[in-house]
């Protein structure tokens, strides 16, 4: 303060240039804040119109031109959507499906990982390029004979049809194998000295340390099942398995327009679980894709 | 399915190479040969379960598709699937006869050359805005970029089906405000496909922001210091420094974006059905319907031409973007 005083008694100008960069250093550069700020709004301005919509009454929502803020909020749509529509099991068996999906893949993926990373065998070399090689496949090319298998294996009629081709993909192999080869070799190796067993190095060393990685790919693979829809609306053959996209999807494309505050309190519920997993974890989840992104 | 007989085969013929030596070094290169094996039998058994759900859920699957799109499959009984007639590439011919399908390769090819430059350019010049002037409240600009990425498109297409409603939609409503009478966006012919567009920008900006975000995080201040010392302005400090360091991770999420954009599916599909007058009608949309009406050999023929188009687009992009050194 002494200081600041002092400088302002001796150079006049002096007191605008700190001031300038006390709020550069807390604000950044607000010229840039405004711009910013309007795409923020054009970001979220679907969402807005989401919720906004999900609480009018039938009056507003039949309203020409449309009323941003509704005359008398009602929650008569989410009322109608779980008695009409059945969202409480599709909602159910979104989370069974999404948990169980994203439960096998930091399985099977951090063990494979490792084993890519830090561990050497014959093929090593050909299981990566194979596995990776199917990250460039699109969706469609195995759509049609993983039907028909799913179909064969009578499993059209369950759940497990919806979780079964999902339980291990290769993205999350790429992404468990860049993290584990940052880790220092010399951990393992000490670990072998002591005596530690190959199987309980992997178990007690590296798994917990691969905690950021693990909590990213269980992010990407939770809102990857979430929000899945094409395999869900093929597969699943009556209501009882229906996920919540396919719920929606499908109300969507029955229902008149004139329904649209269902439809949109609809989409707030398909969307408000996912952005709580979003904010709990944003942390790790920025970390892990930027590790992946850059290493 | 060959990978239980593997374990533990790796090294099996380092036992002979210790020879007869002097018996230290042998013992020596014996517990090295024993370790050895441990690993490669402990990354087999680490291998195993994962490789197991691959080879049923994709590698089968994927070449069953070729062997697909090899036969027809109009009389055959797909729980057989050995008791088909191989005609060779004749349904391959057949897709490149069909109008329909030029219209969805048109479509695709717009939808990835428009939406995939915007999408990249959106991204980093948020980043950039975002890293350069805002302090506070970072994380809030943060979660309102990336939400639409973590959003069920599901619930995109409906709620953007109601934006865009001619009368009732807010769409509209705002270009009112300006005197602007707007058009009836998804029905029409001009506006369905730019719609489309703007919405796969919209919605995987924030993907690319957060990359980029990071990796101007990673530019050492140094650098940057030692370059405004030498006199480079902001623009040569971003397009010297900064740029070449963004390199890698702009090509991955190039690469990653592009891919997705080849694939682009489920908003013509949830929102127009291909229409209107197959305007919004995409490749992959195309290969569905053709799975939808029973045609699995031609459904798989498409789709064997997307993944061809994903690995050209992928590997132009590695000429392109890769470190020039």
């Amino acid at each position: 303060m002494s200081t600041l005083s002092t400088l302002r008694t001796a150079h006049p100008g002096t007191d605008r240039a700190l001031r300038r960069r006390h709020i550069r250093r807390t604000w950044g550069h607000p010229w840039l804040f405004v711009p910013l700020a309007g795409a923020l709004l054009l970001m979220i301005a679907p969402f807005l119109w989401m919720l906004s919509g999900s609480f009018k009454p039938e009056a507003d929502i039949r309203r020409v031109p449309p009323v941003l803020i509704p005359t008398a909020p009602t929650t008569a749509n989410y009322g109608e959507l779980f008695s009409t529509l059945d969202f409480t099991s599709m909602f159910a068996n979104s989370v069974i499906v999404a948990l169980a999906v994203t439960a096998g893949n930091l399985i099977f993926c951090s063990m494979l990982g490792y084993a890519l990373a830090k561990l050497e065998f014959r093929g090593q070399r050909a299981v990566f390029l194979l596995v990776m090689g199917t990250l460039m496949i699109p969706g469609l090319v195995t759509f049609v004979p993983l039907y028909v298998l799913v179909a064969n294996m009578q499993l059209t009629g369950s759940l497990l049809g919806l979780i079964l081709p999902f339980l291990a993909g290769p993205f999350g192999v790429f992404l468990m194998r860049q993290f584990i080869s940052t880790l220092p070799d010399e951990l393992i190796d000490a670990a072998r000295v002591d005596g530690c067993r190959e199987l309980a190095i992997f178990g007690r060393i590296i798994l917990p340390l691969t905690k950021p990685a693990l909590a990213t790919l269980g992010i990407i693979t939770f809102l990857g099942s979430w929000n899945n829809f094409l395999w869900p609306l093929v597969v699943a053959q009556n209501e009882s398995q229906y996920t919540l996209p396919v719920g929606l999807a499908l109300a969507s494309s029955g229902q008149s327009f004139t329904r649209f505050g269902i439809l949109l309190a609809g989409a707030v519920v398909v969307l408000l679980p996912v952005m709580i997993v979003f904010l709990l974890f944003q942390r790790q989840f920025v970390a892990g894709i930027a590790t992946t992104g850059l290493k | 399915m060959s990978t239980k007989t593997l374990p533990g085969r790796g090294d099996t013929h380092e036992q002979g190479t210790a020879g007869p030596e002097r018996s230290a070094d042998r013992r020596h290169s014996v517990r090295r040969g024993t370790a050895r094996r441990r690993q490669a039998r402990a990354a087999w058994i680490l291998a195993a379960p994962f490789l197991a759900l691959f080879a049923a859920f994709m590698l089968l699957p994927v070449v069953w598709s070729l062997l697909m799109s090899l036969t027809d499959t109009q009389s055959a009984d797909l729980r057989t699937p050995l008791n088909v007639s191989f005609i060779g590439l004749d349904n391959y011919v057949r897709l490149f006869q069909d109008d329909q399908f030029f219209t969805a390769l048109r479509n695709t090819a717009v939808f990835v050359l428009v939406a995939l430059p915007l999408t990249l350019a959106a991204g980093l010049a948020a980043a950039v805005a975002l890293d350069r002037g805002i302090r506070r409240f970072r994380a809030v600009f943060r979660v309102g970029f990336y939400l639409p990425v973590i959003t069920s498109i599901v619930a995109v297409a409906v709620v953007w089906k109601t934006l865009l409603e001619p009368r009732a939609g807010l769409v509209n409503l705002v270009l009112g405000w300006f005197g602007i009478d707007g058009p009836a966006w998804l029905a029409d012919t001009r506006f369905a496909l730019p719609v489309m567009i703007v919405m796969a920008v919209w919605r995987n900006l924030g993907t690319v922001m957060i990359i980029m975000l990071a990796g101007l995080q990673s530019v050492p201040q140094s650098l940057m210091e030692a370059a405004e010392l030498d006199g480079a302005g902001a623009w040569q400090r971003f397009w010297r420094v900064t740029f070449p360091l963004l390199r890698p991770a702009l090509l991955l999420t190039a690469v990653t974006t592009g891919i997705g954009y080849l694939q682009f599916f489920d908003e013509p599909f949830v929102m127009t059905g291909g229409g209107p007058l197959d305007s919004t009608l995409s490749a992959t949309l195309y290969a569905y319907n053709q799975f939808g009406n029973g045609n699995y050999d031609m459904a798989s023929a498409a789709s064997y031409v997307i993944f061809v188009l994903i690995v050209a687009l992928t590997v132009l992009q590695f000429r392109m973007l890769r470190d020039k050194d």
